[in-house]
């Protein structure tokens, strides 16, 4: 039971880690919005890049983790294992979410379409899809421990279709070419200014991405110990009678 | 090669038992092929079939009539054995998970087969050209190999959830999507020829490699799904 306590409260250590983060954010919104040089063609909409790039990465961390997570926890079957799996994956399903939103916010006023069947934004769409099914399986399961080995199972499964989803994808977009992509492209030509605040975004998002997963784990793990408690209560007020 | 039989017939038994029980009840192939049928006059209305548009819009309705209806196929696959409880007498045999798996595949890869065999036909005389060549056949052969190694595994899992009905067809399309893509690029050069950028042949191994790699992975994660 004290470590539930514990790790719900937090050290000392953790709360300054808190401070950094907090500060790390402040200093990404100063870096996104004065630092970073306005775009000579689109102008300031392509600011959103600071947001739209580390979600995207981060959307992709997360269901890393969740691979990770599901064959350790296929491997030890150890609960912990199972909250980290799932953890992540609810953090990838925002992050993917935020990815799908910022996209066509960006893409309307620089490709003058909301949305293009590009292979990025393709296989991001098929991503979300395979990890709402996840949340969706852990949520229609019999019981817990059910839902994690069905859940672990997709998260394997789901990851490795990945970069074939985005292969094929990719092929199809080159036989189907409607539209010319013009605008910015991300990998060559960026204003090192622009490089540096993109770098410290990613670093910004992935520090917030680490302080939401470690809060969500500790969570769950509270959840559990509530939950054994009531059940041993319900246990022994059974024996009494 | 004693290994090889012991893994082999084991499969072959399960595989010739759902067999078996579709030829006495005929539920499965039947239900699927009318399915299948219907999607064909359904979309016949929602596109507008003509002769100018047959060669574009062919291909991807004949895709989404097998893979809807092979979905369909799918579910029954283990929603029968969970209600009528052979589930469990299946898994008590002694016998590897594996073979288990690799029978109930296969037994799924021949229902699927045949419903394809026969919407094929139907698919031809209706929007008229000729639905015989061998990338066709390729394309039919390998896509439903990988629609079966993924749609055993997750058919498994879903017979065993609430709302399996709708759980299947959302955990199974995400997943093959790289394959009906595929799918559907050879059979739209197969059938009318149009000028291919990335040749048949290269969709033809992408299929090849996303049906190598699930059924290395989908036994051994089948094996996981039937635990306990």
């Amino acid at each position: 039971m004290a470590s539930v306590a514990n790790s719900a409260r937090g050290g000392l250590r953790w709360n300054i880690a808190l401070v950094a983060m907090a500060a790390v954010m402040v200093a990404n919104m100063f870096f996104t919005f004065m630092f970073a040089p306005t775009e000579a063609t689109s102008g300031h909409v392509q600011r959103i890049m600071y947001i739209h790039v580390p979600m995207a990465w981060l959307a992709f961390l997360a269901f890393f983790v969740v691979f990770c997570g599901s064959i350790m926890y296929l491997w030890k079957r150890t609960a912990k294992w199972d909250d980290l799996a799932s953890s992540a994956a609810e953090l990838g399903i925002i992050f993917t979410t935020l990815v799908l939103i910022t996209g066509p916010i960006w893409a309307k006023p620089t490709w003058g379409v909301w949305w293009t069947w590009d292979a990025r934004l393709t296989s991001t769409l098929v991503l979300w899809l395979i990890y709402v099914g996840y949340l969706m399986l852990r949520a229609y399961s019999a019981n817990r421990s059910q839902g994690a080995r069905f859940s672990a199972v997709l998260g394997i499964v789901g990851f490795i279709d990945v970069p074939i989803v985005y292969f094929a994808v990719d092929w199809w977009r080159t036989q189907h070419q409607r539209l010319v992509l013009g605008g910015l492209s991300l990998e060559g030509d960026l204003h090192p200014d622009m490089r540096l605040a993109l770098l410290v975004s990613v670093i910004a998002f992935t520090l917030l991405f680490g302080f939401l997963l470690r809060q969500r784990v500790s969570l769950k793990r509270v959840e559990r110990g509530v939950r054994e408690m009531r059940e041993d209560a319900e246990f022994m007020a059974e024996g009494q009678r | 090669m004693k290994t090889v039989v012991e893994f082999v017939r084991p499969a072959l038994l399960v595989a010739w038992k759902d067999v078996l029980l579709e030829l006495r009840n005929r539920e499965v192939v039947a239900t699927a092929l009318v399915f299948g049928v219907m999607l064909v006059v359904i979309f016949n209305f929602a596109l507008n079939i003509t002769p100018e548009t047959v060669d574009v819009l062919a291909p991807g309705v004949l895709w989404v009539a097998f893979s809807f209806a092979g979905v369909l196929a799918m579910s029954r696959a283990f929603v029968a054995e969970k209600e009528e409880g052979t589930l469990d007498a299946l898994l008590l045999c002694p016998v590897s998970r594996d073979s288990i798996y690799f029978g109930k595949m296969l037994a799924m890869f021949i229902f699927m087969v045949v419903i394809e065999a026969a919407l094929l036909p139907i698919f031809a005389v209706f929007f008229d050209f000729s639905a015989f060549s061998a990338t066709l056949l390729g394309a039919i052969v390998l896509a439903t190999l990988g629609f079966a190694a993924v749609g055993t595994l997750f058919a498994a899992v879903a017979a065993n959830v609430r709302s399996r009905e709708i759980m299947l067809p959302i955990l199974f399309f995400p997943l093959v999507s790289p394959v009906i893509i595929g799918a559907v690029e050879t059979s739209g050069a197969a059938i009318g020829g149009s000028g291919a950028v990335v040749s048949t042949g290269r969709w033809l191994q992408l299929i090849a490699v996303f049906d190598a790699v699930f059924l290395v992975v989908c036994p051994w994660l089948f094996s996981i799904v039937v635990e306990e």
